[in-house]
């Protein structure tokens, strides 16, 4: 039972942050600060996910040749930058790491 | 008259999900690992599809079993989803101007859908100036339903397949290189490039603090970054 509030209360915390600034039907001004600021929310949001994956994959921060996500990643970051594409950065990233850990 | 007709809502539907499709997949592994790992943790596999369609956000799904397993108490629960979800309130303020206009019921619909994967989908599209306003909540209407199919599918294929997957084939990996592929193409200006390098520094170096604070104090560093460099290079230009 409590399992099952605790689950609806997370639902209505992540439904509420989302519906908070669509709902009002009055304009909710924006000051242009903000505005700009919010054009770094995704990039910085991305980011702050993925470095720990590739530096810390294990817990600790490993800046290793042995370090097979950190190489993968650098080769996924490559991909992604001359490819534009998000599977073909998956497929890569993915292919990188299996044949590096084969390879270890 | 010379001017393009609008698309209509069907275009704007199907554009949505054709734009989104590429990010669903991506996220299908993703989704099988939650289920697998939800399982894991000794959640029932009904609590654990519940919440994938109850939370719909995966980051905090995933911590939330790791809490779980680790035997943690509600309000450990309840506060690590508003910090780890907090950027939603950023999404919902950027997308809100351009959804105004729309009746409440569309609002609260589109509210539901707003996850990180359509968010990004539907910010572009709405900042694409060229397309028409019109029928744009059908595009975000098709890329959040196509992310919502996909995530929901995959939880419950996670869940079938229990501890079937080897953890050896690292399939978690797959949500750092989603990222990567969506995020590596925007770095095209100088202060995007600066806000991801400072947060993801500052990820690295704060990673441990409690609660997945380390998160949204990386975020706060990098947007802090990106907003100075902007604000310096204008001043310059000026």
């Amino acid at each position: 039972m409590t399992l099952w509030l605790t689950l609806l209360g997370m639902g209505l915390i992540t439904y509420a942050m989302r519906l908070s600034l669509i709902l009002p039907a009055q304009r909710v001004a924006l000051s242009d600060a903000l505005q700009r600021a919010l054009r770094y929310v995704p990039p910085a949001v991305l980011a702050a996910i993925i470095a720990p994956e590739l530096l810390r994959p294990g817990g600790a921060l490993d800046l290793s040749l042995g370090n097979a996500r950190l190489l993968a990643g650098l080769l996924a970051i490559g991909a992604a930058w001359w490819s534009k594409n998000v599977l073909v950065t998956v497929a890569l990233g993915m292919l990188a790491l299996w044949l590096l850990q084969l390879a270890a | 008259m010379l001017e393009a007709r609008p698309p209509t809502r069907r275009a704007e539907l199907q554009a949505g999900i054709r734009a989104e499709l590429p990010i669903a997949l991506g996220v299908l592994p993703f989704g099988l690992i939650y289920g697998v790992l939800a399982l894991a943790a000794g959640l029932p596999p009904g609590a654990a599809q519940a919440m994938s369609a109850v939370v719909f956000a995966g980051s905090a799904q995933f911590i939330a079993t790791q809490l779980i397993g680790g035997g943690a108490p509600a309000p450990i629960l309840l506060l690590t989803t508003f910090v780890v979800n907090l950027r939603h309130l950023l999404y919902s303020a950027s997308l809100a101007p351009h959804l105004r206009h729309l009746a409440p019921a569309w609002r609260w619909l589109l509210a539901y859908l707003l996850t990180d994967e359509a968010y990004v989908v539907a910010a572009l599209h709405y900042g694409r100036r060229e397309t028409a306003v019109a029928h744009k909540h059908y595009y975000f209407l098709g890329a959040g339903l196509t992310l919502w199919v996909s995530w929901q599918l995959s939880t419950a294929a996670g869940i079938f397949l229990g501890a079937q997957v080897p953890a050896g084939w690292g399939l978690d990996f797959t949500l750092a290189l989603t990222f990567i592929g969506m995020l590596v193409p925007t770095l095209r200006e100088r202060p995007l490039l600066l806000a991801a390098l400072v947060a993801g520094v500052t990820a690295v170096l704060g990673a441990g603090l409690p609660y997945k604070l380390d998160l949204a104090a990386a975020a706060l560093a990098g947007i802090t970054a990106g907003y100075a460099a902007e604000t310096l290079s204008r001043r310059r230009a000026a």
